[in-house]
């Protein structure tokens, strides 16, 4: 039941809407005072231009996307490899200031995703902020949730407006894996600490006789789940056999994706990439990892983590990435006030968690019919899909998983499939296999591509869902702000 | 015109017949693109084993395989899930009545695998499972081999178990393909090498990861993944893309040139079969014949070799001792089933009363099976003390890749650690682990049954307090059972389930099938004082005790012991129980079974537990326990108490062997009388019992396959020849008479 539909199907019941327009006054401050009068003109153009219902809730305040940018996304170890994390954080954040030209003081909260943390800048949103010469009087957070980190930041940004607390929200996210923290081991963390501790030359001498070269292998960032020991690209080919992908569907799923990238960038579809001038370096304008290539080259590789006989590769999976990305999300009413066109509304959303160690990435055939059945849509009123490309076997797996009675009925406990998302709406500007995978932002970049999409393709409705480490994965609905 | 069609459709009946007594029913194969899939799967059972049927389809089919001009390559493989196949059929070596036959058998499957091992057409053994024995002798003739990377697949030589060895060329290939000193281990221990260790020792190719869900079961799409990627492995070895011949790392280059040097290799032989001798003491005839059929292969070429082999494979399979073991093998199959059928209700949460050695240790093996488990004790001290232990046990297993830190972690929030009952309202089982005091078990029976719900069990793990008595005072004895377990419990294989008149059916068939997930061979026995195993303990312990006072040295004890057959020597087992245990037991018994159960003076137990000398957990008992040392010294306080309490040794009975012998008939003596007073429902049970609880000679086979194999008459001669020196001790039981007395009569027929 949505806000717009109530008054054609209950107009018996339109006197307790009266009840709600002369209360909500009393609940907002008295800045948010000229909402319902938004919202009635809103209704009034959604009822001229489209047919289909919104999905605005009753008594929720409606969360809009303003713009997005997100620097060019890189290949690890290119131009940005002499950054550190919240340089490309910051790099993002005024982009987007410059995109939207936000005054700075009204921002209420900043949040930004990101996966391997640099322990000197944990809280990388903070240092990108103030950087970035947000006001010293704005607080920002971090979060971390594997590859849908960001759509962790735009969910919680969604959730303080929702709720009333905050009105703007900076939400983003950041990856540097040029750089990653490798740490000495633990048994020489312990000798350096406990020296630390000595207090005589007898106890230094004592402890510095424990040290055995040993203790100087370092110790290097996990690349592998934690809970199984696995690493993603090995249980992607997993995955991938379990689901019969052959090499060739990946290969060819790869193409599409490298080739339809190709085409956006070509033709300028990628409007939220902003320019980036790297200090020392030129000003980076472009994503460069989009790198078609021929099925006969791509047949040519090596699998890279099931040898010799795996099927995942290196051209059939997505890239070590830097980049990041930054979105300005505000309450429905607030952006009306300042003037701001809105891009999307994001509404419903889902996460889901599964068994990591054999479903680590089915996140998205979970979380699409759950997210689809909260917004009281099918699949067919999708307009825009924007799923995150890990490996072209993980998309593939997902499709024939989504396809499946038998998976349904034994796993999901659906009585009957999901449904397959037609390709032709699907990733049409490229994926993560092509455009990158800098895992703390790329949530941004799927809604922007998904609000862009709307906008550029027409259509209502775009669906955005990733999978993610630890067997969790994460889906949401953005509807196109009415032009 | 009628009698034509009659005929037409006789003969058309006929020639179905036909057909269908060709139709194999072990062995089906398919042709994909080139390669020939064969897959094994023997009806009506859970593993494929090696029999005469399979064996001569198996030939059949690859007759077949390698005439097809179309067939460039096979692949081998199971479609059962868990078994590739399990080794020989035990029951077809046991039909066999004479030595030649059974050399007979060895040579018709050396002559299988030999073909195998020459094709011209490469053969890929598609591994998911277990790939024991005889079926590790086919997969390592095959030209490649692929495995599965799953708990289930493990490869192994397990004859010498059975007292036999690999007697299909196994001796034979199985030192070139891994090296001598990792074949002879393979062969000499028996043991299980999981998926991931076999391709480090190169005795499989390429490993398979096991699948998830996808768009089939998991296990079924595994073994179809399996046979995919072994089809494209076989085709590249028919087109000679992939070679056989796998890279050996440094250490096994040098190993393999080490082995070329005749001395070296006379070292290796010597050193083996010194350290063979010393842990079978002469009792296993099959180690020391491994090694001999090994060294005459690597010496005198593989004709020789397998000659060899085929002949000792038949002495070994006819002599006692692997009649004992197969016998013993049986019996564990057999205890490993439910004869009560599936209980009325799953036990999903556990309750454990004292978090002692044995309290921690059922909870240890309960959690680590899924199953919610709830450690109560009275004090914080205790309590932490049985957390540790279970922690202990399995970060053990994590030291030893057994386990990830992460599924002990998970297995570990299994266990819930308190001091009060709460929870108990949803125990669906509570297992009484406290100290063995009738009045204690009392107290704590009735207030547990204040809290727990209707349907829940109460076990009592006692090693002598009959069930009953602690039934007495239950408001629901038909809810009450023993489930008596073994020290220490994650090791020791044994679970003695003791049944009141009262308890109920459904009551024991909840408690073996808890002691089952637990993974326990199980004997389920009537109540009585010290049940079985502890009632046949007791009469032997008592002998220990009056051949200590008769003055033999506790090392000497143990040395005559642990030659007979015993893991742990006599002394040293009165230690490891626990003196004031065993006190605490003889007293119990002693009180009800009188003088049958005399023999060494109680008052040796007294004495050393009012000086602390309580064994192994006290520090001192017979010998000094130190931590950290692994050296025993007797315990040299102990001079003054045996001088107190000194017999004279009679000389007619005091020999070696007589002392062994006066141990062994005691137990075995008892163990019959249960079965004739109907504390025990089988032979077999005994036998089971006896070996996995007590630690009775494995190759003796228990004491009832003693009895037969040994003879009923000779036991009894020399119960009664001890008899005249000591009395009613020793006065053989009536069933044990009656099988002296009629030769043919047999507890295995």
């Amino acid at each position: 039941m949505t806000i717009l539909t109530y008054p054609f199907k209950n107009l018996p019941t339109a006197s307790k809407w009266a009840l709600r327009f002369s209360i909500r006054p009393l609940s907002c401050s008295s800045q948010l005072r000229a909402a319902p009068v938004f919202v009635f003109k809103l209704y009034l153009k959604a009822v001229q231009t489209k047919t289909k219902k919104t999905l605005a809730k009753p008594n929720i305040r409606n969360v809009v996307v303003v713009d997005g940018v997100r620097t060019p996304f890189l290949l690890s170890g290119t131009s940005y490899k002499d950054l550190m994390p919240h340089d490309l954080a910051r790099a993002a954040l005024t982009g987007l200031l410059h995109r939207t030209s936000v005054p700075k003081e009204v921002v209420d909260y900043i949040i930004f995703g990101t996966v391997i943390q640099e322990v000197k800048t944990s809280n990388v949103a903070r240092e990108a902020a103030l950087g970035a010469g947000f006001s010293d009087k704005t607080p920002a957070h971090t979060v971390t949730m594997a590859c849908i980190s960001a759509n962790q930041a735009m969910t919680t940004g969604v959730g303080l407006i929702a709720s009333g607390q905050c009105d703007v929200i900076v939400a983003g996210g950041v990856e540097l894996m040029s750089d990653v923290p490798i740490r000495h081991s633990r048994k020489m963390r312990k000798l350096m600490l406990d020296l630390n501790k000595a207090k005589s030359m007898g106890q230094r001498l004592s402890l510095i006789s424990k040290f055995r070269f040993n203790f100087l292998a370092p110790e290097l960032p996990a690349v592998s789940e934690f809970s199984t020991s696995e690493t993603m690209g090995h249980s992607a080919d997993r995955l991938a056999a379990a689901f019969a992908v052959s090499r060739l569907e990946q290969d060819e799923y790869a193409l599409r994706s490298h080739s339809l990238a190709k085409k956006a960038q070509d033709e300028g579809l990628l409007s939220d990439v902003v320019p980036f001038k790297v200090p020392g370096k030129d000003t980076v304008t472009k994503d460069n990892g989009i790198r078609p290539s021929s099925l006969e080259q791509m047949a040519k590789l090596k699998p890279a983590f099931i040898k010799p006989y795996g099927t995942v590769t290196a051209a059939n999976s997505s890239f070590l990435t830097d980049g990041a990305s930054a979105m300005l999300i505000m309450a429905e009413e607030k952006a009306l006030a300042m003037g701001y066109k809105p891009k999307a509304y994001l509404r419903d959303f889902m996460y889901v968690s599964q068994d990591p160690k054999d479903q680590l990435l089915l996140g998205p055939t979970y979380a699409t019919p759950k997210v689809l059945e909260k917004a009281g849509l099918t699949m067919n009123d999708i307009d825009a899909f924007e799923f995150h490309e890990a490996f072209s076997g993980q998309i593939l797996a997902n499709f024939k998983a989504m396809d499946s009675d038998w998976f349904a009925e034994n796993y999901m406990g659906r009585k009957t499939k999901v449904g397959l998302p037609p390709l032709e709406k699907f990733n049409n500007w490229g994926g993560s296999l092509s455009l990158g995978h800098p895992f703390g932002a790329t949530g941004c970049r799927l809604v922007m591509a998904a609000a862009n999409r709307l906008r550029k393709e027409g259509g209502q409705y775009g669906l955005v869902a990733a999978c993610a480490a630890g067997g969790q994965g994460h889906a949401m609905i953005v509807e196109a702000y009415p032009k | 015109m009628v009698a034509c069609r009659a005929i037409g459709i006789l003969s058309r009946f006929s020639a179905f017949r036909i057909l269908r007594s060709r139709a194999r029913t072990h062995i089906n194969y398919g042709v994909k693109g080139d390669v020939a899939v064969v897959r094994i799967n023997s009806p009506n059972s859970k593993v494929n084993t090696l029999s005469k049927e399979l064996h001569s389809e198996f030939s059949e089919v690859m007759n077949e395989i390698w005439a097809s001009d179309q067939i460039r390559s096979a692949v081998l493989i199971s479609s059962k899930p868990g078994c590739f196949i399990a080794g020989a059929d035990i029951n077809m070596l046991a039909a066999c009545k004479t030595l030649q036959e059974v050399t007979q058998l060895s040579q018709e499957a050396q002559r299988i695998v030999e073909k195998l091992e020459k094709s011209t057409k490469p053969i890929v053994a598609a591994i998911n499972g277990s790939c024991l024995g005889g079926g590790l002798e086919v997969a390592i003739s095959c030209q490649y081999r692929i495995a599965t990377k799953d708990r289930k697949t493990v490869l192994g030589t397990p004859e010498v178990l059975l007292g036999a060895l690999p007697g299909a060329g196994g001796t034979q290939r199985l030192p070139k393909m891994v090296g001598v000193p990792a074949a002879l281990d393979m062969m000499l221990t028996g043991r299980s090498i999981r998926a991931d260790r076999a391709k480090k020792m190169g005795l499989v190719d390429q490993l398979v990861e096991p699948l998830g869900p996808g768009l089939k079961p998991p296990e079924e799409r595994t073994i179809e993944y399996l046979e995919e990627v072994a089809i494209t492995f076989a085709k590249g070895l028919a087109d000679k893309k992939i070679s056989p011949k796998r890279d050996k790392g440094l250490v096994e280059k040098l190993t393999a040139y080490a082995m070329t040097i005749p001395f070296v290799r006379q070292q290796v032989y010597k050193k083996v079969e010194e350290k063979v001798r010393k842990q079978t003491k002469g009792l296993y005839p099959a180690p020391l014949k491994i090694i001999d059929v090994v060294k005459t292969g690597i010496e005198q070429g593989s004709d020789a070799g397998y000659l060899c082999e085929s002949q000792k494979f038949g002495e070994l399979v006819m002599t006692k001792e692997s009649k004992a073991l197969m016998g013993l093998y049986h019996g564990q199959v057999l205890c490993k089933k439910n004869k009560f059928g599936a209980p009325q209700k799953d036990v999903k949460h556990l309750a454990i009363l004292g978090a002692g050695l044995m309290g921690a240790g059922i909870a240890q093996v309960s959690v680590d099976k899924g199953l919610k488990t709830i450690l109560k004790d009275a004090t914080l001290t205790a309590l932490d003390r049985g957390q540790q232990q279970v922690f202990k046990g399995l970060n053990d297993k994590v030291k030893k890749k057994a386990l990830t830190s992460f599924e002990r972690d998970s297995i570990f929030s299994n266990l819930t650690g308190q001091l009060d009952y709460q929870g108990f309202e949803k125990a669906d089982m509570v297992i009484e682990a406290v100290f063995e005091d009738l009045s204690l078990k009392h107290r704590v029976l009735k207030e547990v049954e204040a809290v727990i719900p209707d349907h829940c069990i109460f076990a009592s793990n006692t090693s002598a307090l009959p069930i009953s008595e602690i039934a007495a005072v239950s408001k629901r004895p038909e809810k009450v059972i023993g489930m008596h377990y073994f020290s220490p419990v994650d090791k020791m294989q044994l679970l003695e389930i003791i049944t009141t008149e009262k308890t109920s059916k459904d009551t024991s068939a909840s408690a073996v099938a808890v002691g089952l997930k637990q993974g326990k061979v199980i004997i389920v026995v009537k109540d009585g004082p010290g049940f079985y195993t502890t009632r046949c303990l007791a009469p032997m312990m008592s002998e220990v005790i009056r051949i200590l006072q008769e003055g033999v040295d506790p090392k000497k004890l143990d040395s005559l012991t642990t030659s007979f057959g015993f893991p742990v020597g006599a002394a040293t087992l009165v230690d490891e129980v626990g003196v004031d245990v065993a006190k605490h037991v003889a007293e119990d018994l002693g009180k009800v079974f009188g003088e049958r159960f005399g023999g060494g003076n109680p008052e040796l137990l007294t004495q050393m537990v009012s000086k602390g000398f309580l064994g192994r957990k006290s520090g001192k008992g017979f010998y000094i326990y130190q931590e950290g040392v692994k050296r025993k010294d007797l315990n040299s306080d102990m001079d003054s108490i045996l001088a107190s309490l000194k017999l004279p040794p009679k000389s007619e009975v005091s020999s070696d062997e007589d002392i062994q012998f006066r141990l062994v008939t005691r137990f075995v003596n008892e163990a019959v009388m249960c079965l004739q007073e109907g504390i025990l429902a089988t032979p077999a049970e005994g036998d089971i019992g006896a070996v996995f609880g007590l630690g009775f000679p494995p190759c003796l086979g228990g004491p009832f396959r003693f009895v037969d194999l040994y003879g009923a008459q000779k036991i009894v001669d020399r119960l009664k020849k001890y008899e005249a020196a000591y009395g009613k001790q020793f006065t053989p039981c009536q069933l044990l008479a009656d099988h002296a007395n009629s030769p043919n009569k047999k507890f295995y027929q």
